[in-house]
């Protein structure tokens, strides 16, 4: 029997019992970040593939959605902030070492760029567009002319965006659930799974909306595989991996990651794609809706459950 | 110069001194402590160990909080000593969760605030707060490169651990046992 008590009051409630400083907001960013990330890299693969006209939704028209989805997952991650009138001392120093510096510089450069991404297409799906100004249209000229270059860098870039929200969790040795390196993979994963699914459900036209669901069934099964590595791993590991992953084997976690996120989130919308590819009828919004609260749900486990797992001494 | 820490677990008596000592010293916000008591009891009556142990940051040579802080908010002082500069800190929680001890809070000004070893004391040649109130003299603290100085003679001659070494901290404050 092992009891421990700690006197002398350290109130802090966000250390004991369970550490919990990180609350919906940075979750709710990982997950927009994912998909933010997932949107851009279709986008610019099938670019270079030369397929956006084939292919308009997941090329032109999703790509409309990622300036506000970041938008909106910088003003969740300045709400995370304590000292957040210090935010700027982010771009003042380059960390190489530290993931959320990276994540800072990321999204710094990706941000205006997909904007331009958005520029690109915007007279190639509203034919009445007019920029208005003279240098407005000679710059969405000249960044006609770099599209690839562009697309190449935004690729680059967007597997940083969506590597990095998992790595962001994976460098805390402190909390051994979070401390496995498939977390990156696994977020990158989930973030493009989310994406091909909302491109299926938005395409118009049979040739985009059977391609993204094939795609969509390959990354849930890639998914369903890292997930089954992740506990092996940490099942593998040392005592606190063990305990960390028996909160999904018995303990809190049990119920809502394996029902709802794998269950309701990954198996039951990979069927529901499966018939759909089949031609049996099923309501298009289902497997979609099922696909990305699983999605998000699955950054909200993740986060509390790292928290919720420590060190024992 | 490097600084460190050593508590003697069969000294403390657990009764908090230090803890009211650095609250006082560096005027720590009521509700929040950079050092506390723990108080570990391990066996099955009535076959019982009890040890004490007044904790707080370790100053860690290979400190996690360092390593992930976005700013370079946390980062190395003289003689090895974690420091967090509040003016460049943004308040994003990563140290908190890259710490194993659990050594750091949020300040009620935002910035994340924890132990500093008394550096604005050590720099002047005195001793830690708490180390200086401790009753049953329990605590030493100095120089380790220093082979005279009291906690190279203590960890020369005593038996002792640090926290979970296996976190890859290397951890500076250590436990006489």
């Amino acid at each position: 029997m092992i009891e421990e008590i700690i006197t002398s009051g350290r109130m802090n409630p966000e250390i004991d019992p369970v550490l919990h400083v990180w609350g919906w907001e940075i979750p709710f960013y990982l997950f927009l970040g994912g998909l933010s990330a997932g949107i851009l890299i279709f986008s610019a693969y099938f670019t270079l593939r030369n397929r956006q006209d084939e292919l308009p939704i997941a090329v032109k028209w999703m790509p409309i959605a990622v300036p506000f989805l970041i938008g909106i997952g910088l003003i969740s991650l300045l709400l995370d902030l304590s000292h957040v009138f210090y935010a700027w001392q982010l771009f003042t120093n380059i960390r190489w070492e530290s993931p959320m510096s990276w994540g800072a510089w990321t999204l710094l450069i990706i941000t205006p760029l997909s904007i331009a991404w958005v520029a690109i297409w915007l007279e190639d799906i509203f034919p009445n567009w007019n920029w208005k100004f003279d240098e407005v249209k000679a710059v969405i000229k000249w960044l006609k002319e770099y599209r690839r270059t562009l697309a190449q860098l935004l690729i680059l870039l967007s597997i940083i965006l969506g590597m990095y929200t998992g790595i962001l969790l994976s460098a805390f040795n402190a909390r051994p659930f979070w401390n496995t390196s498939i977390l990156g993979p696994l977020f990158l994963t989930s973030g493009l799974s989310a994406s091909a699914a909302l491109v299926s459900y938005f395409s118009k036209t049979e040739v985009e909306k059977r391609l993204f669901t094939r795609i969509d069934i390959i990354l849930i099964g890639i998914e369903l595989f890292m997930i089954i590595h992740l506990f092996m791993g940490h099942l593998a590991g040392t005592q606190v991996h063990i305990q960390a992953a028996e909160m999904f084997l018995g303990g809190t976690f049990t119920v809502s990651f394996w029902v709802f996120v794998v269950g309701l989130g990954l198996i039951l919308p990979v069927i529901l794609e499966i018939l759909e590819l089949k031609h049996k009828f099923i309501p298009a919004i289902v497997p979609v809706v099922l696909i990305v609260a699983g999605n998000l749900m699955l950054r909200f486990i993740v986060v509390n459950a790292g928290q919720a797992s420590r060190w024992l001494y | 110069m490097r600084y460190a820490m050593a508590v003697d677990t069969r000294k403390c008596v657990g009764c908090s001194d230090c803890v009211v000592a650095c609250q006082t010293e560096n005027d720590v916000p009521i509700g929040h402590c950079r050092d506390w008591i723990v108080e570990k009891t391990t066996g099955t009556y009535p076959q019982l160990q009890l040890e004490i142990r007044s904790e707080r940051c370790n100053h860690c040579a290979n400190a996690p909080c360092v390593r992930t802080c976005p700013t370079e908010a946390s980062h190395y002082a003289a003689g090895g000593i974690v420091l967090v500069e509040e003016s460049e800190c943004i308040g994003c929680k990563a140290c908190i969760t890259s710490c194993p001890y659990d050594a750091r809070f949020i300040h009620p000004e935002g910035y994340i605030d924890k132990c500093t070893f008394c550096i604005h004391r050590v720099e002047k040649g005195q001793k830690p707060a708490c180390v200086s109130v401790c009753p049953t003299h329990a605590m030493v603290f100095g120089d380790l490169d220093d082979p005279n100085s009291d906690i190279s003679k203590v960890m020369a001659t005593r038996k002792w651990k640090s926290l979970i070494p296996e976190a890859g901290t290397d951890p500076k404050v250590f436990y006489l046992i």
